[in-house]
């Protein structure tokens, strides 16, 4: 008998059907991968199931029974537990506080801290979550805070554990480890159901997949009857390549160089400690790193937005240390920013608008301060088909796109420019497989035109994927430089967490070895 | 997908229109409505004032005249806080800049009154433009250098330049009278009533500064819509990050709207002097108030430069009906400025109706990014 059901689940909004008679199941001692692209209903399945909506009709069934989720704290008395992607916790409170808050054991109001305490590292070490009780949150990683999490859930009786995108914050060694400590909840019999896009995740870690699709279960199947491939085409409906094929490349001469760049951050501290790259044309240099980092205050220098401490930065051997992004844009710079709707897109502006942002000043645009209608018209329409945006006309707002649609505009406006160098952050944050493999082509097609691109990404798997040269920046600095054939994510990983060369060889011959 | 993207689309242009002009004149029509109970209460016949209103507004060709004059200079006014809404700056300072536009006037008026008219009053005029700009860039370059909030410094650079323009006209410019006033302009420099070129009509006090408002507010459509200056204001004042990311200067563009914003309000001076009074009279005692109304018509007219005509009309309209309002219903005219306060509270209203509109949406798509969340 199944630990959790949901029968017939149906769910709207207004406009779209979120779930349409979505029937699954969960057994004790499994991990359920549910597998879908952004908006194919899966975070909506499992709010309703920890009563964070309310279905329109269907049932959920606990132990075979049917049970009434009104609220978390319904789903919470019945056993089932829930991490979110963003962490609810209270930061500056230590773990043991965290983990008993609103149940917190003693009487009269007064808490009984020893017996928390002891409670908190029961079920610690029971499930093989080491962490220290007494260590505030503030203080701990991200994979620490996400354990955290998941003892609050066992902390509260969860039988059944709902992850939704687990590790999209962690570094590939927490990722891994993640998955031994969800293989252990498991084996000593609970049932976890794991929400995800990621398809190397669900072959690594789950035992069965229910994939969905435009708010219904399109196919279930496990990992070992199947490959990426084949899970790609159940979530996508088509053939998906997933990854682009890269020739080899052909680099040309330095295009961008930065030397002893110092640049600081908003408090004044020094974000980015005196680091030096080059890019030729006709390569992809690729930067890794956890988020924070010095990544965003680099990029930011480089394209002008801010004013670097000391150093230098030159494009084509012209010196652009202390351009502004006017002058660096009329120099050949193109930057496709972290933050689509924050910096790339003028959400109330239509297409057309939000296409000739940057080139708004100057011809064909506009010749003495005034533009010309008909020029932004042509390029709008240009842009919107050369970059396949999916639109009615360039008169919709661009805050009315979909996501993956607002990047192909930031792409058609910043690659439309023809730029001597792209710089690309974050570029697919968010996006679904489809679009990612849309945007990957376009900047493996700016490299092989003999541009220059530097790219910074979280994504370990893309920066790896798109990469000629690969740089891992840990507080500030260049820690490691790999080329495209010799880098492997737990080499990679580590420097990113702040290894040293020697821990990496040896964990790499470890790994070897076992 | 596509289906569900399209109905948002064609929702928010619905929406749209409704905000632009349905929403603005429903606010209207409930201040009325409110406006008349306050009347009925009070003992008066809500009807009849609103008759004798619109008698007084637009009864005759006098009456009309008189709407006109009302009008004129909170065309200006308005397109000057509406200039700078757009680029997320708030003009509350109008007023000052007005006085020193009036104040630049009366001194250009009597220094260039020997020149011949087509040229001493483009000369005047641009003078009091130049004075009301001036007036806020001292606030435009605070804010951009280490940004004051425009509020508190275009407010207080209003109040110095009152009392500055008091001190003028009792002292520099002051004619001797005894009154506290500048002497009377040369009519060369006079901007001339429409009786002197329309055939047929009554003498009327609608002079020549409502075309040039007119061609003011054609002037300010076009260049926020069709020049980079423009593009850059409605970007900055949007998302000033996207706009920084596109090679706008944040800081520029605060200094360029916030200066034609003064100029503009430096306009509505010029031409009441060259208009209306002829001379400057001291602005403590008698300010005008258009300033601060103008902030009223740019929050009717959503900011848009053609709404910002009929918002004025509107406000001018009931300025000139209400003398006519208390002679003939015996209503007081301090009913008027309870309807305009109305008026202002639903345009409030009416914002946070559209908040809660657009909240709905929000909270629907948010669920929906929820449920689908990466």
């Amino acid at each position: 008998m199944s630990v959790l059901a949901l029968r017939e689940i149906t769910k709207t909004f207004p406009g779209v059907v979120a779930n349409e008679r979505v029937s699954m199941s969960l057994d004790a001692g499994e991990i359920v991968a549910l597998l879908g692209e952004n908006g194919a209903g899966k975070s909506t399945l499992m709010n309703v199931a920890y009563g964070l909506l309310a279905a329109d009709s269907g049932e959920v069934l606990v132990d075979g029974e049917p049970v009434r989720i009104r609220s978390p704290r319904d789903a919470i008395a019945v056993g089932i537990g829930m991490v979110h992607q963003h962490f609810m916790l209270v930061q500056p409170f230590t773990v043991t506080e965290n983990i008993v808050l609103g149940q917190e054991p003693g009487r009269f109001g007064v808490i009984d801290f020893a017996e928390a305490r002891k409670r908190v590292r029961e079920i610690s070490e029971r499930n093989g979550l080491e962490v220290d009780p007494d260590a505030r949150i503030a203080d701990l990683s991200v994979g620490m805070q996400q354990r955290v999490e998941i003892l609050k859930a066992l902390y509260r009786g969860a039988r059944i554990l709902i992850l939704d995108e687990p590790t999209a914050v962690l570094t590939p060694q927490e990722v891994r480890e993640l998955f031994e400590v969800l293989r252990a909840l498991v084996d000593s019999g609970l049932a976890i159901v794991l929400i995800t896009h990621k398809l190397d995740e669900v072959m690594l870690a789950a035992d069965r997949v229910i994939v969905m699709r435009d708010g219904r279960v399109v196919g279930e199947t496990t990992p070992s009857v199947t490959d990426e491939r084949g899970l790609a085409r159940l979530m996508v409906g088509r053939d998906v390549v997933l990854r682009v094929e890269r020739g080899s490349p052909h680099p040309g001469d330095v295009l961008l160089e930065v030397d002893d760049l110092v640049v600081d951050d908003e408090r004044g501290l020094q974000a980015v400690r005196g680091v030096g790259l080059k890019v030729r044309g006709g390569e992809i240099v690729g930067i890794a790193g956890v988020d924070g980092n010095g990544q965003r205050e680099l990029v930011e220098a480089i394209v002008g937005l801010r004013r670097p401490k000391s150093g230098r930065i030159s494009l084509k051997g012209r010196e652009i240390t202390h351009a502004p992004v006017r002058e660096t844009i009329a120099a050949g710079v193109s930057h496709v920013p972290e933050d689509r709707q924050r910096r790339g897109l003028v959400l109330q502006f239509d297409l057309a608008e939000n296409l000739i942002l940057g080139d708004h000043a100057r011809p064909p645009v506009a010749t003495f301060g005034v533009v010309h209608r008909k020029v932004v018209e042509d390029i709008a329409e240009r842009r919107i088909r050369d970059y396949d945006v999916r639109t009615p006309s360039w008169r919709v707002l661009a805050g009315n796109l979909s996501g993956g649609n607002q990047q192909k505009l930031v792409l058609a406006r910043e690659l439309g420019r023809d730029p001597e160098l792209l710089v690309a952050a974050q570029p697919t944050r968010g996006l679904d497989v489809g679009a990612i493999e849309f945007v990957h082509r376009r900047i493996l097609a700016e490299r092989d035109e003999g541009k220059a691109v530097l790219m910074v990404s979280m994504e370990l798997d893309e920066v790896m994927a798109l990469s000629d040269r690969i740089l891992v920046m840990y507080r500030g600095e260049f820690v490691a430089e790999f080329a495209a054939g010799e880098a492997d994510a737990e080499r990679i990983g580590l420097f990113m967490t702040g290894g040293t060369t020697r821990e990496a060889e040896a964990a790499v011959a470890g790994g070897g070895a076992g | 997908m596509s289906e569900t993207r399209e109905v948002v689309v064609r929702e928010s242009g619905w929406l749209k229109v409704l905000r632009l002009v349905g929403v603005p004149f429903i606010s209207v029509l409930l201040a009325m409505a409110v406006g008349s109970v306050i009347i009925a209460v009070t003992g008066g016949d809500p009807v009849a004032a609103f008759a004798a209103l619109l008698q007084g507004a637009f009864g005759g060709p006098v009456q009309i005249g008189e709407t006109i004059l009302r009008t004129t200079p909170l065309i200006f006014t308005g397109l000057a806080v509406a200039f700078g809404f757009r680029a997320n700056l708030f003009n509350i300072g109008a007023e000052g800049q007005l006085a020193m536009g009036a104040l630049a006037a009366a001194w250009f008026g009597l220094l260039l009154a020997g020149l011949p008219t087509g040229l001493a009053i483009p000369l005047v005029m641009l003078g009091g433009a130049l004075f009301g700009a001036a007036w806020a860039f001292v606030p435009a370059l605070l804010k951009a250098r280490v940004g004051a909030h425009e509020v508190i410094t275009t407010m207080m650079f209003s109040w110095i330049a009152l009392y500055l323009v008091s001190w003028i006209v009792t002292g520099p410019l002051s004619d001797k009278s005894g009154i506290p006033e500048t002497p009377m302009l040369s009519s060369s420099v006079w901007l001339v009533t429409f009786d002197k070129f329309i055939a047929g009509i009554p003498p009327v006090r609608a002079h020549l500064g409502f075309i040039i408002a007119l061609a003011a507010a054609a002037v300010v459509w076009w260049v926020l819509s069709r020049t980079t200056l423009g593009y850059s204001v409605r970007a900055v004042g949007f998302n000033p990050q996207a706009a920084e990311n596109g090679g706008i200067s944040i800081a520029w563009t605060t200094i360029w709207a916030l200066c034609i914003s003064g100029a503009l309000a430096g306009l509505a001076g010029a031409s009441e002097v060259l208009g209306v009074q002829h001379r400057l009279f001291d602005q403590v005692s008698t300010s005008s108030g258009f300033g601060f109304t103008g902030i009223a018509v740019a929050l009717l007219a959503k900011n848009n430069p053609t709404g910002v005509v009929f918002a004025a009309l509107l406000f001018g309209a009931l300025a000139a009906g209400s003398g006519n309002m208390q002679l003939e219903a015996n209503i007081s005219p301090q009913i008027i400025n309870i309807i305009q306060g109305l008026i202002i509270f639903f345009v409030a209203a009416d914002s946070i109706v559209t908040w809660f509109i657009k909240r709905r949406q929000r909270l629907a798509l948010e669920s929906k990014v929820v449920a689908d969340a990466e």
